[in-house]
């Protein structure tokens, strides 16, 4: 698609912004005034979120067009056409120069991968508005941070300018911090909150060290022998015309990246090539907010100490900034990196999904066992990635929409049990579904959908990823010393699917003990059922698991045409 | 050269305006009605901020800063990077001026506004000095007022301390320096910088004593900017001086005193000075960058245990000397540009951010007669705009976005790894990490804590909290639109050098 003027991507950063902006300035006893601006402004980011997935998807399933072109260039080999492939995927661009004079440009534009999340970001915000229409304590405080963090997940996920996106994952980070220390748990928000910034700033400051190095080498290579490269990219119309060689833009790297840019030997060692030594930095840097193993610690805690809506937009949203990063600041800039790396990396994913799992299965918290349950489904999407084939990251690119949705609602069940029972103890609740049977049912479509049943999102997530596991299980070998060892993806494969049985086991035991079972309504006495704001916010959420189950195409080809680019930078065919 | 008065003059107007400013505030001071003397400070602030303009109207003459021709008998050195400097430290003493009005014992006085502006005049001086005299005249007239404000509040022991402890260090440091000067002069026998370098360059031997007199020059502007390991004076005189002087010791005499090492490192050790086979300026990279590290490490881990807040913000600002210096380090680099931009653009907005932060500290001291870090609990709910105020300086302090600090930050650790400095460039994000801790724990008081007086509201009076208002709308604007005009023009700082 051609750059336009004025993008509606643009207004679905800003309109949070200046909400949030106008909501400091009001008078904060005036609860109401405060969350009328907040739904307002939710409710115009969720319809032109919708506005873009679905203008996306027209664009992808418009005949003669995108997928067509993607396939006849993936036919013929797929090589140096990756960058081009990226290029012409992305739509709704917008693109102002910001600092000249090193190439630094507010661009924004979605491709396959990033509109799904648009989407989800969208729907997580609304619901996050909701669910704290009842907030006492310096309501107009939290929700100019709400707002200011809904900005900022936007941000990255439409930064088509790699310094844009730094920009914006930290932008999103302060307002989480606040949120949760000044508004989370009591007991345990203080310790939570820092822990799970400082984390997430180590993991992004060390890949800002990797992207300021990709800069220059990107740009020193296209001032030198690749000034030619660069000149016929110009021309050819993937880059504008003002491209210096030194840019930001995650176009002009990647093109960096798949002339070979990044294969120059580091460090004076023999064999250790630029992408393979930053490649790391940059893969887990952002792979900590996805919860990556060793780096998860963060996670369980945080989204236990949080509000509700925090917890609904950090594991439903944030982890899927770090995972979605991961794949365009790692895989897809340093393209050889990944190749060497991931398929070590894979068993890290491993543990993820297996370890998570029956760690959430020990958890007596409610709540914990939602946080640990994250850790494990985002693993999933790591090991998706790793596939590096067409299914396994479509897989994983459809398990983070499909994670979000349920996780949000997840988060959105536990706290509305919370809210009314005081108490998040399992095996002193029960009961709940005769007296919230909206909860319930909700927690029930959310439990299936985790556990991969057939006819909800999960299974159209998780199968492929495995499928993409076996696929890839022949073509990867890992070299270890004088050891090499291959095939060992299918094994993988069948250790993961270890976890889906025990998130079957946790989430049967949840659903058993919180929500059947016998209801003490002496000690619950107050317990009713739920208000209007929070059935929109189990609607909201609960909705797409479904319908995206019954019907993947609506997700699945717009996915598949954001991962075909990456495919190609991969060298597959 | 006939003299051309009208040519010279552009580069001392600023300097000569403050000249006049300090004898009107002081006439004012001693023979004004009550009203006049009220309003001096808004004579000063005012006067300060329309003299900032003047480098901006009559601007450095690329024909002659490009070649090196120097101003008023080879003293003066009137380019880019001076007029930057002149513009950061005049905005900086306007604000300084504003934000001590209301303080008891210190704003009500005229004479500190006097002294005010004299300091700032010895830093516009360094910002274009290019004589080794020059120099050291400016560095102590930055220098001496600056020791008169540390104990400006005379009744208070700990004021009179800090500034007995300021003058004793000082003295020292100033002469070293001044030794080191005498070195350099003695083997060269010129006073002007860019001929002690090339007289230098013809040197077979001697390296020791150039080294040794670099070493000492090090040394001195060590301890001007606060760096470790010369940083011992900076807590006790964060502490014990008044706030507000606290607030203009930690900007000005910084940003004058880099603006003077980047000029004279780059005059007078330059890349090409080779000194019997060795590379004078390998040497004194280095020196900078284990300064550089030092400090950082060292400011950053000592802040997390203060408990006082001017202490924080004396350790924090040793960690900043630190990150600035990395920019001094990457002139090693192939593009010097990079590297002057970055400290320039760092001072530049460390001076707003600086000053923000001290402002919500001088108003809340003032009002609670508090310094102690927990004392700030529930300051969301006593003041909710001094909170957020604080808030935005912090995390500018902290380099997050939206914040001008974030693009601080950026361009050093850019112009590091430019530098070839990568391992530097980790070392300092590592140490950012460390440093938001508690810049965070700060916040966390002013929003999660509570405190005893949760009810009791904190009033802002309107032009101070106008005044606040506008320097953090300046730092948010230099962390977003803002960025490019500023950078562009710290980049050309580099011309002149």
């Amino acid at each position: 698609m051609e750059a336009t003027g004025f993008s509606i991507l643009t207004a679905i950063i800003f309109i949070p912004i200046i909400a949030g902006v106008v909501i400091l300035f009001l008078d904060g006893k005036n609860r109401d005034l405060v969350r009328g601006v907040g739904i307002t402004a939710a409710s115009a980011v969720l319809a032109l979120s919708l506005a873009v997935f679905f203008g996306y998807d027209n664009f992808v399933k418009a005949g003669g067009g995108l997928v067509e072109q993607q396939m006849s260039m993936l036919a013929a080999g797929g090589q140096l056409s990756g960058t081009q492939m990226f290029a012409d995927a992305l739509a709704f661009e917008q693109r102002v120069v910001w600092v000249e004079s090193l190439g630094i440009a507010y661009h924004v534009g979605v491709d396959g991968v990033s509109a799904p999340m648009v989407l989800l970001t969208g729907m997580v915000a609304v619901a996050g508005v909701l669910i704290s229409w009842n907030i006492t304590d310096r309501l107009r405080e939290f929700m100019a941070f709400f707002m200011f963090l809904v900005a900022g997940v936007f941000g990255v996920f439409i930064a088509v300018d790699l310094f844009m996106l730094f920009f914006f994952y930290e932008l999103a980070i302060f307002p989480m911090y606040l949120l949760i220390a000044g508004w989370g748990w009591v007991k345990l928000r203080e310790y939570a909150s820092m822990k799970l910034t400082l984390y997430i700033l180590v993991g992004s400051v060390f890949a800002l060290v990797g992207a300021v190095a990709m800069y220059f080498t990107a740009g020193s290579y296209f001032s030198g022998p690749g000034a030619e490269v660069l000149r016929a990219a110009v021309e050819s119309g993937i880059l504008p015309a003002d491209s210096g060689a030194y840019s930001w833009s995650i176009v002009q790297l990647t093109l960096a990246a798949e002339n070979g840019a990044y294969a120059i030997d580091i460090l004076g060692v023999e064999g250790l090539s630029f992408a393979k030594f930053w490649f790391p930095f940059m893969f887990m840097g952002f792979g900590v907010l996805a919860g990556l193993f060793p780096f998860h610690n963060w996670s369980p805690d945080g989204h236990v100490a949080a509000p509700t809506a925090v917890s609904m937009i950090h594991a439903g949203v944030l982890m899927k900034v770090g995972a979605f990063a991961a794949l365009r600041a790692g895989v897809q800039l340093l393209p050889e990196g990944a190749e060497s790396h991931l398929p070590w990396m894979v068993f890290l994913t491993l543990i993820n999904v297996v370890y998570g799992a029956l760690i959430a299965f020990r958890q007596r918290d409610f709540k914990y066992v939602i946080g640990f349950s994250s850790v494990s489904h985002m693993g999933l999407v790591s090991m998706g990635w790793a596939t590096m084939n067409l299914t396994g990251m479509t897989g994983a690119g459809i398990q983070m929409f499909s994670h979000g949705a349920m996780t949000a609602l997840f988060f959105g069940v536990v706290g509305m049990v919370y809210d009314r029972a005081h108490t998040r103890d399992i095996p002193s609740l029960g009961g709940f579904m005769k007296v919230m049977p909206w909860v319930g049912i909700a927690f029930v479509i959310g439990g299936l959908t985790s556990m991969g049943m057939p006819g909800l999102s999960g299974f159209i997530a998780e199968f492929p990823i495995f499928q993409g596991m076996w696929a890839a299980s022949e073509q990867i070998t890992l070299q270890l010393g004088i050891f090499e060892l291959s095939n060992y993806y299918s094994v993988l494969v069948i250790i993961s699917a270890l976890g889906i049985v025990i998130t079957a086991a946790y989430v049967l035991r949840v659903a058993g003990q919180v929500f059947f079972g016998e209801f003490d309504a002496a000690r619950f006495h107050d317990v009713g059922n739920i208000e209007m704001t929070d059935r929109i916010v189990l609607i909201i959420l609960g909705a797409p698991l479904i319908i995206l189950g019954l019907y993947p195409p609506i997700m699945a080809p717009m996915i598949e045409s954001g991962i075909r680019p990456l495919i190609a930078l991969l060298g597959g065919g | 050269m006939e003299f051309d008065l009208w040519a010279q003059l552009p580069s001392v107007l600023p300097e000569i305006g403050l000249t006049a400013l300090a004898i009107v505030v002081l006439f004012a001071d001693c023979y004004g009605s009550q009203i006049t003397r009220r309003n001096v400070v808004y004579i000063s602030a005012l006067a300060m901020a329309l003299l900032a303009l003047v480098p901006l109207i009559w601007l450095p003459d690329p024909a002659l800063y490009e070649n090196g021709t120097l101003l008023w008998g080879g003293m003066v050195n009137y380019d880019p990077l001076a007029q930057i400097f002149k513009v950061m430290l005049l905005l900086g003493g306007a604000v300084t001026c504003v934000l001590a009005a209301g303080d008891k014992g210190v704003g009500d006085k005229g004479e500190f506004y006097l002294i005010v502006i004299i300091a700032t005049l010895g830093g516009l001086m360094m910002s274009s000095a290019s004589d080794l005299i020059l120099v050291f005249v400016a560095l102590e007239t930055l220098s001496i007022p600056l020791y008169m404000l540390a104990s400006f509040r005379r009744g208070d022991a700990r004021s009179a301390e800090s500034g007995m402890k300021y003058f004793l260090y000082g003295a020292f440091a100033s002469a070293i320096m001044l030794f080191g000067f005498s070195l350099l002069y003695g083997f060269t026998g010129t006073t002007n910088l860019a001929a002690i370098a090339d007289s230098m360059n013809s040197l077979d031997d001697g390296l020791v004593a150039v080294m040794a007199a670099l070493v000492m020059v090090v040394v001195g502007f060590g301890f001007k900017i606060g760096a470790a390991p010369f940083h011992f004076w900076t807590p006790d005189v964060y502490e014990g001086a008044p706030t507000p002087v606290t607030a203009f010791v930690s900007v000005s005499s910084k940003a004058a005193s880099f603006a003077l090492l980047l000029r004279f490192m780059t005059a007078v050790f330059p890349a090409d000075l080779v000194i019997a086979g060795v590379v004078i300026q390998d040497f004194w990279i280095n020196l900078l960058v284990v300064v550089s590290i030092i400090s950082m490490s060292l400011g950053n881990i000592v802040a997390l245990r203060q408990t006082n807040i001017k202490r924080l913000l004396a350790y924090s600002s040793i960690a900043q000397a630190g990150y600035t210096l990395i920019g001094v380090a990457a002139l090693q680099g192939a593009d010097p540009d990079l590297a002057v931009a970055s400290v320039s653009f760092y001072m530049f907005m460390y001076i707003f951010t600086n000053l923000l932060v001290f402002g919500g500290a001088i108003l809340f001291i003032a009002k609670t007669d508090s310094e102690e870090i927990s004392d700030l609990a529930g300051l969301n709910r006593r003041s909710p705009w001094l909170a957020l105020f604080m808030t935005i300086g912090l995390l500018s302090l902290g380099g997050i976005p939206p914040t001008a600090g974030f693009f601080g930050k950026f361009f050093l650790f850019q112009a590091a790894v430019n530098a070839n400095l990568v391992g530097l460039a980790l070392i300092a994000v590592s140490n950012a990490i460390i440093a938001l801790y508690y810049y965070l724990v700060v916040i966390k008081v002013m929003y999660v804590d509570v405190g005893p007086d949760d009810d009791v509201a904190i009033g802002i009076p309107r032009v101070y909290g106008w005044s606040l208002g506008i320097t953090a709308l300046v730092v948010i604007l230099l962390g977003t639109i803002a960025v490019t005009p500023i950078y562009n023009w710290a980049t050309l700082g580099a011309a002149g050098l």
